[in-house]
């Protein structure tokens, strides 16, 4: 079962794709432009749609996805945290 | 699919273009006349009144738009005759001859000196032989190339840039080939992405013109902006559907023209395509705002993306609706046309999700009813520039 999925490989954030996901469960994630697996354990409760991060990231990193530079984070977050609105923020406007 | 020889059976108008409906319109052209056009709706059957909130005291670009797009609504070839109402009757007459160049029937009736009940007595009478004459009207098969598509994707969130928005991109990639006239706008949300599309331009000139549509638009916001836009841009429904930010939002956006569709021109708000192609028009990313636009630019057939679960429609452009977002398809089942879930479980490649949606674009251009038409959704709202006088 996929439980999150990423565009493409080098991208720092994974989709969860599956309802009720709980903290301390190990999850499997698939790299869909290079269909490759990956595995992290989640550490926050993560909705469907919302983000995992799949690496540590630290006040001011940036984060990718699809390749692309989606805005800078504003709180550390660990490997298999919730990446959101509370921790990350857009660089424009 | 090989798309080669694909056809549709739709209505040929008087200009040449096709359409996939046969409506007959009852257009207000200002608010104070929508009263009469949904009582003359109500006389006759199978007549359809799009009342809407504008036209008075508009003024320079702002009532240049407004009279391009209720003249584009009419032109649509998706509508076969019109019935043109307005309080004044030399704008009345104004929208009726921008529709009369396409050749189909229109007839026009001002309010001033005459009253409600007079006016909708005519209306109705002219609308009544209207009607009547448009149920004579056939379908005939047209190639896939007399098919104009639109797109815009609506309560987005992760799963439309990884599922729903990548299978429109698809069917986009697919189609171009064949020279269907295409179109995608938004302008506000590619941002972040906006390079990704300036680097797609056909040239150098319709690149300028792309840089210049949003420079414009990204100057509105920071005019009138009182933040970083979080209640707004991306909306409370992106939020909840965890997307982050706006360049998140755009380049989930952008994976509705595909790979290799190239933007071969750009077109101002409600502005008529003239050549087959992608196009990229300026415009609002609010949902039924650009579906409108769209609908004026003369497109006949709408595929519109959903993860949270938007459920427009629109009174003359046919809205169908995907979502990969399982809990979506589960949920709102009634408003998904197309569920393309099983992407995001490896069960449905790219590839047949994009000939899933072409199959139902099809069915859809041939007759059948979107979620949306057979729910009664028929958002038509028109795109304000600034204030009335």
């Amino acid at each position: 079962m996929i439980h999150f999925v990423v565009h493409e490989e080098g991208d720092g954030v994974g989709v969860v794709v599956v309802e009720g996901i709980k903290a301390g469960q190990p999850l499997r994630g698939w790299i869909m432009e290079d269909d490759k697996d990956l595995e992290v354990t989640a550490k926050s409760d993560i909705p469907i749609g919302h983000k995992v991060a799949l690496k540590d990231y630290k006040a001011g990193d940036t984060v990718i996805k699809y390749g692309v530079d989606i805005g800078k984070v504003v709180k550390p977050i660990g490997r298999g945290e919730h990446l959101h609105v509370h921790n990350v923020k857009t660089k424009r406007w | 699919m090989d798309l080669s020889k694909a056809s549709f059976f739709g209505f040929k108008r008087e200009n040449g273009r096709v359409g996939v409906r046969n409506h007959v319109l009852i257009l207000p052209v200002d608010d104070l006349s929508n009263a009469a056009a949904q009582a003359v709706e109500n006389n006759v059957k199978g007549a359809l009144a799009i009342p809407h909130p504008y036209g008075r005291l508009q003024f320079g670009a702002d009532l240049d738009l407004h009279f391009r797009t209720l003249i584009g609504a009419g032109c649509n070839p998706n509508v076969a005759a019109v019935v043109v109402i307005c309080i004044e009757d030399t704008w009345a007459k104004k929208v009726a001859d921008g529709i009369r160049a396409t050749g189909k029937p229109v007839a026009h009736f001002g309010i001033e000196q005459h009253g409600d009940h007079d006016t909708i007595m005519r209306a109705s009478k002219a609308a009544k032989e209207y009607v009547q004459w448009a149920s004579e009207l056939r379908r005939e098969e047209r190639p896939l190339k007399d098919l104009w598509v639109s797109t815009k994707c609506g309560e987005s969130d992760t799963t439309s840039g990884c599922g729903a928005n990548p299978t429109v991109g698809n069917a986009f990639d697919k189609m171009y080939p064949l020279g269907v006239t295409m179109v995608f706008g938004e302008t506000t949300e590619l941002t972040g992405g906006e390079h990704l599309v300036a680097a797609r331009c056909r040239n150098d000139e319709v690149r300028k013109k792309f840089q210049f549509m949003f420079d414009r638009y990204q100057q509105v916001v920071e005019r009138h902006k009182t933040s970083d836009l979080m209640d707004s841009q991306p909306t409370k429904g992106n939020i909840e559907g965890g997307l982050t930010t706006i360049e998140e939002k755009a380049l989930g956006n952008i994976q509705k023209i595909g790979r290799k569709c190239v933007v071969d021109g750009v077109l101002d708000k409600a502005e008529v395509p003239n050549g087959p192609g992608l196009w990229f028009m300026d415009s609002s990313s609010a949902a039924a705002e650009m579906v409108t636009l769209c609908a004026a630019a003369g497109f006949v057939v709408h595929l519109f993306p959903t993860g949270q679960g938007n459920v427009i429609g629109n009174p003359i452009l046919p809205v169908i609706k995907l979502s990969a977002n399982p809990r979506t398809v589960r949920t709102m089942s009634e408003h998904i046309d197309v569920d393309v879930s099983g992407l995001l479980r490896k069960e449905l490649s790219p590839d047949q999700a994009g000939d899933k949606l072409l199959e139902c674009m099809f069915k859809t251009a041939n007759g059948r009813l979107t979620a949306a038409e057979a729910l009664g959704h028929r958002e038509f709202v028109l795109t304000r520039l600034y204030e009335s006088a």
